[in-house]
């Protein structure tokens, strides 16, 4: 059974650090003003360690892996 | 001899520390200013900052564990955990325990963010800008009898790195660039009693 | 009659229990059937989103156990609106009935009234209308002041007001319906929602009306009801006309969308007429464009009031909704240039949903609107010669 994770930022804790664009170029690139775009695709399978360590490595504890499935929010 | 062993491992492993912990604080300082180059990502500061921090913790360990089993200061593990109940140079080892025991709280705090919360765990990150000033007095005070040219050059060069940094941090104020427009909104909806 | 302004003319202010009470008879009792009955009846929101009222309220039934929060949200910091503030000082009952049986069948623990710092008429109305209800139910309720910014109206703005006492909007989940005051789930509605449940709940079918505010270039303005009838010309026409002709109204509010007046004159205002036309009644206010009023410089003055208005919590709504504003700004000064219309188009799209709240996603459905609208004017805009006094 194929489970499909996606990033989901904290619009409010996110401040622009940039870590994650530079782990994740795949699915994470940067807007004009250093904020992050995410791709709304699931993150490959081969990527979600890498997005693991995105999520650990954010300064501000703005992202986190959630199952695809989960309700759309306003925020991602 | 082993006394002497012991006693080299301990002011070498010591100063190691030292030079650890300075390249921890100018690695912190350049990561929450968000420095950068085209050959040097964030992730890169923030990553050796992270490891670096780690391996001060080893050499720590190795410092205080010779210091401990070393029959010259007959110092015990307690000395090494309580501050001030040394008998051998008390105050100067206190304040070493002390900024030993303020770096275990900054690793612990930082292995265990997700739990604390982003508040707590910069709480603790603030005051271990005091660490490196304690562990330096400590050094000069329990090694005042055997301080060599290099150890001394050593301890200047880092202290004008930290130095450095922190003024350089400070000078640079908030690195949040909403930090103003977000207090100014949130002072305007602030609750009202009519 | 099943309406919200039957009774009393408004200007005789606040309508008093024992009218109330004489015209529309005692408060019902509603059981959680209710909820059915509101879900049946397409009772949607009146606060600018349209989310429907029967669906809500079934998520804080799910969740409630006898602690849900009631919030009366009175706030109406949309500039033109004015439907609020009235229902608030002429038919108070009407919405503390509505959150009495919403407190009623959601099991509350509590009623909280939200009402903006500016409208003291509306504030006195209805602290007149809750000294005359009953003691079980005053002993219900309190009041918050709203302050008087864009984004305090909002559910979560409203709810971080009571919590933490700072009126920011907050990243939902959790959604008020599962935890929003003191942790508690929370059912905020518009002051003209409750009103319309009130009616729903003693007339046993909804009103078909709105209420929606005219502004703008009209003779007349001020709030009216109207049903699904009621064409867009019909509601120029009831306040009065406008002088000269009109290019454009804007239907919704600062978040709502611009139409072409001539085009949209036959057009009524009923929900699904207006989805499909990519149009909504938002918040009730239909903005109608002067003659003499530059379409161009107009919308950079309303990007550049939204643009203040954002709560600089999130970077791409901060310096997105700026670099917007700035942009028209300058088409409206300088004139026109290709640069500006392609950051216009590029910053839009990387503006939109990438807020917390729904500001950045609001202020960009306007402009692009306006773009469409008024694309002859974008796309050759000078700058309006000052007429020097002699």
């Amino acid at each position: 059974m194929n489970r499909n994770f996606v990033l989901a930022v904290d619009r409010i804790k996110c401040d622009g650090r940039g870590i994650c664009a530079e782990l994740l170029p795949e699915v994470i690139r940067l807007d004009d003003w250093g904020y992050p775009i995410i791709a709304e695709d699931p993150i490959p399978d081969h990527l979600l360690s890498l997005a693991q360590r995105a999520v650990e490595d954010c300064p501000v504890l703005a992202l986190a892996i959630r199952r695809a499935d989960k309700a759309k929010t306003n925020g991602n | 001899m082993s006394n002497s062993l012991l006693w080299y491992t301990t002011r070498g492993a010591g100063a190691i520390t030292l030079v650890l912990l300075t390249a921890v604080v100018v690695l912190g300082v350049l990561s929450s200013l968000r420095a950068q180059s085209d050959s040097w990502p964030r992730f890169l500061t923030a990553g050796l900052h992270r490891n670096l921090a780690l391996m001060t913790l080893v050499f720590l360990a190795l410092h205080i564990s010779t210091a401990v089993v070393d029959p010259f200061t007959d110092l015990g593990w307690v000395a090494a955990v309580i501050p001030f109940s040394s008998y051998y140079r008390t105050f100067w080892l206190g304040l070493g325990v002390i900024a030993f025991e303020l770096l275990v709280a900054l690793v612990v705090t930082s292995l265990l963010r997700n739990v604390i919360g982003l508040k707590a765990w910069r709480a603790v990150h603030w005051m271990t800008y005091a660490s490196w000033p304690v562990a330096v007095i400590h050094g000069f005070g329990t090694g005042t009898d055997s301080w060599s040219a290099w150890l001394i050059a050593i301890t200047i060069i880092c202290g004008a790195a930290v130095g450095a940094s922190a003024l350089y941090r400070l000078i640079a104020g908030p690195t949040d660039p909403l930090a103003a427009p977000r207090t100014d909104f949130r002072a305007a909806v602030q609750k009202r009693d009519l | 009659m099943n309406r919200l302004l039957a009774g009393p003319s408004p200007a005789a202010g606040a309508e008093s229990a024992a009218s109330h009470i004489g015209r529309l008879g005692r408060l019902p009792d509603a059981g959680p059937h209710f909820i059915d009955t509101l879900t049946q009846s397409r009772i949607v929101g009146r606060g600018g989103a349209g989310f429907a009222a029967g669906t809500k309220w079934r998520a804080v039934a799910t969740h409630s156990r006898d602690n849900a929060v009631i919030v009366v949200n009175g706030a109406e910091g949309e500039p033109q609106s004015q439907k609020d503030r009235l229902l608030m000082s002429t038919r108070p009952h009407l919405i503390l009935d509505g959150a009495f049986i919403a407190a009623r069948v959601l099991r509350a623990r509590g009623v909280m009234l939200y009402i903006g710092e500016r409208h003291t008429a509306a504030r006195d109305g209805m602290m007149r209308a809750l000294a005359e209800r009953s003691e079980p139910e005053r002993a219900l309720v309190a009041t918050q002041t709203a302050p008087a910014r864009y984004v305090a109206g909002a559910e979560s703005a409203a709810i971080h007001l009571i919590n933490e006492g700072v009126a920011t909007p907050t990243t939902m989940p959790p959604f008020p319906f599962e935890r929003g005051v003191d942790g508690m789930p929370t059912l905020v509605h518009n002051v003209e929602t409750l009103a319309q449940i009130a009616l729903l709940a003693r007339h046993g079918a909804p009103s078909g009306t709105s209420l929606i505010t005219v502004a703008g270039a009209v003779a007349k303005k001020g709030v009216l009801e109207v049903d699904s009838e009621t064409t867009v010309g019909d509601v120029i026409k009831l306040a009065g006309g406008t002088e000269g002709w009109s290019r454009a109204v804007l239907i919704g509010g600062y978040f709502g969308a611009w139409a072409d007046t001539a085009a949209a004159w036959d057009l009524p205002l009923d929900a699904t007429g207006l989805r499909n036309r990519g149009l909504s009644l938002g918040c009730g206010v239909i903005g109608v464009l002067a003659s003499n009023r530059c379409p161009v410089c107009e919308v950079a003055g309303i990007m550049h009031y939204l643009a203040n208005e954002s709560s600089a919590q999130c970077g791409p709504c901060f310096f997105g909704l700026r670099a917007l504003a700035d942009a028209c700004g300058r088409i409206s000064e300088k004139g026109t240039s290709r640069e500006d219309i392609a950051r216009l188009n590029r910053w839009a799209e990387q503006v939109r949903a990438r807020g917390a709240c729904r500001h950045p996603d609001g202020t960009i459905m306007f402009l692009q609107s306006a773009l469409v609208t008024f694309a002859p004017e974008f796309a050759d805009h000078r700058p309006h010669v000052t007429k020097l006094a002699a």
